[in-house]
């Protein structure tokens, strides 16, 4: 009989025979990568074809870039007028990071730099032109993983199947088949998205070794449209964190900076993107989960309305908050891949019948915009997210930002949340609450890591004792404490009043505006182990995130600038934030804001043995530049001595 | 039987169950009572009501009926239903009883990790269809929520229910009692009916060493149904039950088999002297596994509390949950201190609302089938004694049976003594249900008819009634192959005595000198000579006349 079994008397032996066809266990090794590990080469990378493909096609295609900049001198940059106004006086002088690159920037070499480009579009021209094969762009993936990852650590797992996947995409084209829209395409997943027959733990030790039997929606949807999985990212064990530091497994760095956090709790979706491991990854966000390690990592981090995107096969954390989002290094590839994985799916109730539509339409390229392309475009910036306890870099940034839209047409005024600081404790509350519930499943039962134990009680304490690490047990005891008899009135249900003032303040402010804008996090990345441990500190960086999540709305962030830190500066990320189910406008007021754009080279700060970011075309040339686009187009260059 | 066994082992005194005896047998769909010839049928079923829905409370129970002098009993009961959905509640999974361990499950009802609940549309429907038969207000726009609590037959860590917005509340049943329990009609509360989910089962290995876990009726639909606590004994809480399992199969959302688990009764219990109107301590009574079951735990259960207050020590009733243990006839402690258990429950965020709109609850109103009261109530009035409306309507083919007979004309009295006495024996014997018989509602009008307008005799009738049951066929086909219509010639018939009576002329002596009582004799040779087929009341006129005539 295929059961499992708990113990009647409490004096014998105990045995558990496991669910056999639903828990093969593996060993967590990372088969295709160990072989390449080692021995560890410290060499150049060579470069990746596809990427350097993009640059050749890009100056040709976007020549005339600088000269629609030029043809629109953008005047309200210089004038500052309106944000006199906005300008919060009395900020601390303990946040003093200065910004170095940002928006408003105006000296521009055009012919270094150039708009970043979709990786998802310019690898399927490669691909269909002849130019490279989906191998090859595999192999330069594993090779770059294999060289960048024992200082990232981005990966939990990766794939065995990659080069396999990638020679079918070959023989497809060789037959003349259609492909799809991400035929080719290499793809992070989130360690808590379920991928069938691939490690997925949500970097938790309860999970280690489980392989689930089916693929969540997402996953199902990628692998349908052509997409290759690369491997399972690093995370805060079931999303439960800011940094990534609460992965049971290893601690990612930021391929910025490697002292510093990636953010979290997606942090190796996004480190792995920053870091060019995959052209795209699949994070989720819970309260800032994909929005704050975009902002750290300098990516496009995109938070879809609540129901866009089935959650079937997402591990839930706050079922009510939780949806899955999309990392990619432009606007248009985060886009593609939320069109890709969106749409109603019967396996999720919760999941919306709205119709997708085609967002492709809205990543024009440069040459075609208006002079003002986003000319009317009502944009209201929260006030209360530039308040104090903000960065004055991220603040700076966040104003330079603005003022790039209104040179870009947009109306920017200031708007007021009222009950923005409401947001956080009430978020904590409400995900640790369905958190309590949503891991209870977690008994050691029927699947994961079980403690051996004398009777069913102490199996259950052993098996989520050992299992979780401290900060899910410190939220699951929160959770269980605001659901408790007497407390619920206290807690819960007050959140959840909470949750509808927020609902209704962003209703009125999106009802003025069409969009919405603030900084993603109050600072940029900070140092791995400097919030370790002061929960309420780390708690307190998901104050611009949460109130999204809340409200069940799409944002997006984007890279608007640098401060400084790091070898190369640390990037600063721009939330913008939509209506319920307007994810279009979002993408094509980023799409434009992320075209146009203009950086000024940063500061090189390579050292010996130190990661750091070059330019694509650079990659021969000793010192680095931050060259092109402070996040884009870069590469990852281990220098040794 | 094991009566006296059982009062030895007793160590209650206020042992009252002699009704032990009486084996709680509802498996089939039509299990009956056996009965003598038509004729009786009625009288004896007056004087033995053997189909008992209810162990009688009749002997030993002087003790109880002394007990309830002085106290009441309140008593509330939770009815489980499992839906007869096709599948799960919340997954595709087939909702099929008696498969093979773990074969029915998927990542949905094994609570994997990332997997959500997906509502069976036919819940809501059942929750809907039960919940206006039970004459309650629905909740248009209802909820599902957590109940949390850890078990290995919880895949999930916690059920799905609905905690503060029921799908329906606030409705009532009619029962009718027995006539040997002392008749009567009776209306109980319905405080609420509500969707949630079963759990799996645990297998207790033999040797107690392990369990094993099937989670097949993990996910499985149910309704629960909250009485109010209006009954008072355990006779008016079986009927209850009783009621509940014909109306969960006459509205076809449960087959409500009590031995498969389809309908789980708990019933909660408190006593309080007469005159008090504050409720005594509850106690919850599980694992009651058939309607004899439920009444006699009650009765059980009555006793022993009021011993406790008897002796002074009415403390020792706790809130607790009892088990009835069916072999040694009593409860036993299974937990205690219930009360204190904190479910947390709160909205399952993975599921939307459940919004019913009028148009819908109208559709279903109006599909709803003639239920067991109103039933009831029509029988009675078509001059049917109430035992045998409690029967008829006790079944729903049976009913629909019934109805199909005197739908073709058949006298109504005569349609349900055929079906109360020689069929229902039949199917009995046969261990089939009223849909397998052979015998058409169509041909048993015609033989009614047949033996109404003389056709043949009842006798007749009777013999080809169990030829028709087991083979089929024709009434009139089989009367005329069997040349069984009745002689109503009085010449024939008069040859006939006039034979027989020549044939005995020492009985006709006998007769004749004043030993009357042998005109049965001569009857029967005539009867035997015809095969059965003579008028009787010819027969007995032309047979008087020819032994009283002097010649």
């Amino acid at each position: 009989m295929c059961s499992f079994s708990i113990r009647k008397s409490p004096n014998s032996s105990f045995i558990f025979p496991k669910f056999a066809p639903l828990l093969v266990r593996h060993c967590l090794t990372l088969p295709s990568l160990v072989p390449i590990l080692k021995p560890p080469r410290f060499r150049v990378v060579a470069s990746l074809s596809g990427t350097s493909w993009v640059s050749q096609a890009s100056k040709e295609k976007y020549g005339g870039w600088a000269l629609i900049e030029d043809e629109a001198p953008l005047p309200h940059w210089k004038s500052k007028k309106k944000w006199r106004n906005v300008v919060i006086t009395g900020v601390g002088s303990s946040l003093s990071s200065r910004p170095i690159v940002s928006a408003a920037s105006s000296t521009i070499d055009a012919a270094t730099v150039s708009p970043p480009q979709s990786q998802i579009l310019s690898t399927r021209r490669s691909l269909l032109s002849g130019e490279t094969t989906a191998s090859e762009i595999a192999k330069s993936y594993l090779s770059r993983i294999r060289l960048t990852e024992p200082q990232l650590k981005c990966f939990l797992h990766i794939s065995e199947n990659v080069l396999k996947d990638a020679q079918e995409i070959d023989a497809r084209i060789a037959r003349g088949e259609e492909l799809g829209p991400l035929a080719g395409v290499f793809i992070g997943v989130k360690d808590n998205i379920c991928t069938e027959g691939m490690p997925s733990t949500a970097a938790s030790r309860i999970l280690e070794h489980y392989r689930p039997p089916f693929d969540a929606t997402a996953v199902k949807k990628i692998k349908e449209l052509g997409g290759i999985v690369v491997g399972k990212t690093n995370m805060d064990e079931f999303g439960m964190g800011s940094t990534t530091e609460a992965s049971a497994f290893q601690v990612t760095a930021n391929p910025w900076d490697l002292t510093r956090v990636p953010g979290g709790s997606s942090g190796g979706s996004a480190a792995a993107v920053a870091a060019r491991q995959c052209m795209v990854s699949l994070g989720s966000d819970t309260g800032g989960s994909v929005r704050q390690p975009a902002s750290f990592c300098g990516v496009v981090g995109l938070k879809p309305t609540y129901g866009r995107v089935s959650r079937f096969g997402l591990m839930a954390y706050a079922s009510s908050l939780d949806v899955i989002g999309c990392f990619g290094s432009t606007v248009a590839d985060a886009g593609m891949l939320l069109h890709a994985i969106s749409g109603y799916d019967r396996f999720d109730s919760t999941s919306s019948k709205q119709d997708v539509p085609e967002f492709q339409s809205q990543f024009l390229s440069v040459d075609s915009f208006e002079s003002k392309p986003l000319k009317g475009v009502k944009v209201g910036l929260i006030r209360e997210t530039l308040e104090e306890g903000v960065d004055c870099g991220v603040r700076s940034a966040t104003q330079e930002a603005a003022s790039h839209l209104e040179a870009l047409g947009c109306l920017v005024t200031e708007v007021s949340l009222p009950s923005f600081s409401l947001g956080l404790p009430a978020y904590y509350v409400i995900a640790s609450s369905e958190s309590s519930s949503n891991l209870s499943r977690y008994d050691g039962v029927r699947y994961g890591n079980q403690v051996m134990a004398e009777e069913l009680n102490k199996l259950y304490e052993c098996s989520r004792g050992e299992g979780f690490g401290g900060e899910v047990k410190m939220r699951i005891l929160m959770g269980t404490y605001a659901l408790s008899a007497g407390y619920y009135d206290a807690y819960y249900k007050r959140a959840q009043q909470v949750r509808t003032i927020i609902r209704k303040d962003f209703k009125a402010a999106l009802d003025q505006n069409d969009i919405l804008i603030s900084p993603a996090a109050p600072s940029a990345a900070y140092k791995i182990g400097e919030k370790k441990d002061d929960p309420l500190a780390m708690y307190a960086g998901d104050i611009m995130t949460v109130n999204v999540n809340l409200a069940g709305l799409p944002a997006i962030v984007l890279p608007c600038g640098l401060v400084e830190g790091g070898p190369s500066g640390l990037p600063v990320g721009l939330q913008i934030i939509g209506a319920a189910f307007d994810e279009e406008k979002l993408l094509k007021v980023s799409h434009i804001f992320e075209q146009t754009l203009k950086v000024s080279p940063g500061k090189g700060g390579l050292e010996e043995g130190t990661l750091v970011v070059l330019p694509l075309d650079d990659l021969g040339g000793g010192r680095g530049t931050l060259g092109g686009r402070f996040s884009m187009s870069t590469s990852f260059v281990l220098v040794t001595a | 039987m094991s009566t006296t066994l059982f009062r030895t082992i007793q160590p209650n005194q206020f042992s009252l169950f002699g009704s032990t005896l009486l084996r709680w047998r509802r498996s089939s769909n039509f299990s009956v009572r056996c009965c003598g010839s038509q004729t009786t049928t009625t009288t004896q079923k007056i004087k033995q009501p053997s189909q008992s829905r209810i162990a009688p409370k009749n002997h030993g129970s002087n003790k109880l009926d002394e007990i309830l002098r002085d106290y009441e009993a309140v008593i509330g009961i939770e009815t489980h239903v499992q839906l007869s959905t096709l599948t799960k509640a919340f997954c595709n999974c087939p909702n099929s009883y008696g498969s093979h361990p773990n074969t029915s499950i998927c990542p949905v009802c094994m609570g994997l990790p990332g997997a959500l609940p997906v509502l069976n549309s036919k819940v809501v429907e059942f929750g809907v269809r039960l919940g206006l038969a039970l004459n309650c207000d629905l909740s248009l726009k209802s909820k599902f929520d957590r109940k949390q609590y850890f078990y290995p037959d919880l895949p999930k860590g916690y059920q799905i229910s609905q905690f503060d917005i029921p799908i329906a509340s606030g409705g009532f049943v009619d029962v009718d009692i027995p006539l040997e329990f002392g008749g009567g009609h009776r209306r109980f509360g319905i405080t609420r009916v509500h969707m949630e989910e079963d759990a799996g089962k645990l297998l207790h290995s033999d040797t107690g060493d392990y369990s094993q876990v099937d989670l097949n009726r993990a996910g499985v639909p149910l309704l629960e149904i909250v009485s109010e606590p209006d009954m008072r004994t355990g006779i008016e809480a079986a009927e209850y039950a009783s009621e509940m399992q014909r109306i969960v199969r006459y509205l076809g959302v449960s087959n409500g088999n009590m031995q498969e688990g389809s309908l789980r009764c708990d019933v909660n219990i408190s006593i309080r002297p007469i005159g008090q109107t504050e409720f005594g301590t509850k106690v919850e009574i599980k694992n009651l596994n058939a309607f004899s079951a439920v009444s006699r735990a009650i009765d059980f259960e009555i006793s022993r509390q009021a011993l406790l207050h008897n002796q002074g020590q009415a403390d020792q009733i706790v809130t607790e949950t009892r088990l009835w243990e069916e072999g040694a006839q009593k409860t036993v402690t299974m937990r205690k201190k219930e009360g204190l258990a904190d479910y947390r429950y709160f909205p399952e965020p993975d599921l939307p609302e459940v919004i019913l709109t009028q148009e819908y609850v109208d559709s279903i109103r109006a599909s709803l089938p003639e239920l067991p009261e109103a039933k009831r109530r029509r029988y009675e009035a078509m001059g049917l004694g109430m035992q045998d409306v409690l029967f008829l309507a006790n079944d729903v083919s049976v009913a629909e049976y019934f109805e199909a007979v005197i739908g073709k004309g058949a006298d109504v009295k005569s349609a349900a003594n055929w079906i109360m006495s020689d069929i229902a024996a039949y199917l009995k014997n046969e261990e089939l249900s009223i849909n397998d018989a052979k015998l058409t509602p169509q041909e048993l009008a015609e033989l009614i008819a047949a033996i109404k307008d003389g056709t043949i005799s009842g006798k007749i009738g009777k013999q080809i009634l169990f030829e028709l049951l087991a083979k089929g066929g024709t009434v009139q086909g089989m009367i005329k192959a069997k040349d069984l219509v009745q002689i109503t010639d009085p010449a024939e018939i008069e040859k006939m005595v006039l034979k027989v009576v020549s044939e005995n002329p020492k009985q006709l002596e006998q007769y004749r000198s004043g030993k009357t009582k042998l005109e049965g004799y001569f009857a029967g040779q005539v009867m035997k000579m015809s095969k059965g087929k003579a008028n009787p009341a010819l027969l007995n006129k032309i047979l008087q006349e020819k032994l009283n005539a002097k010649d």
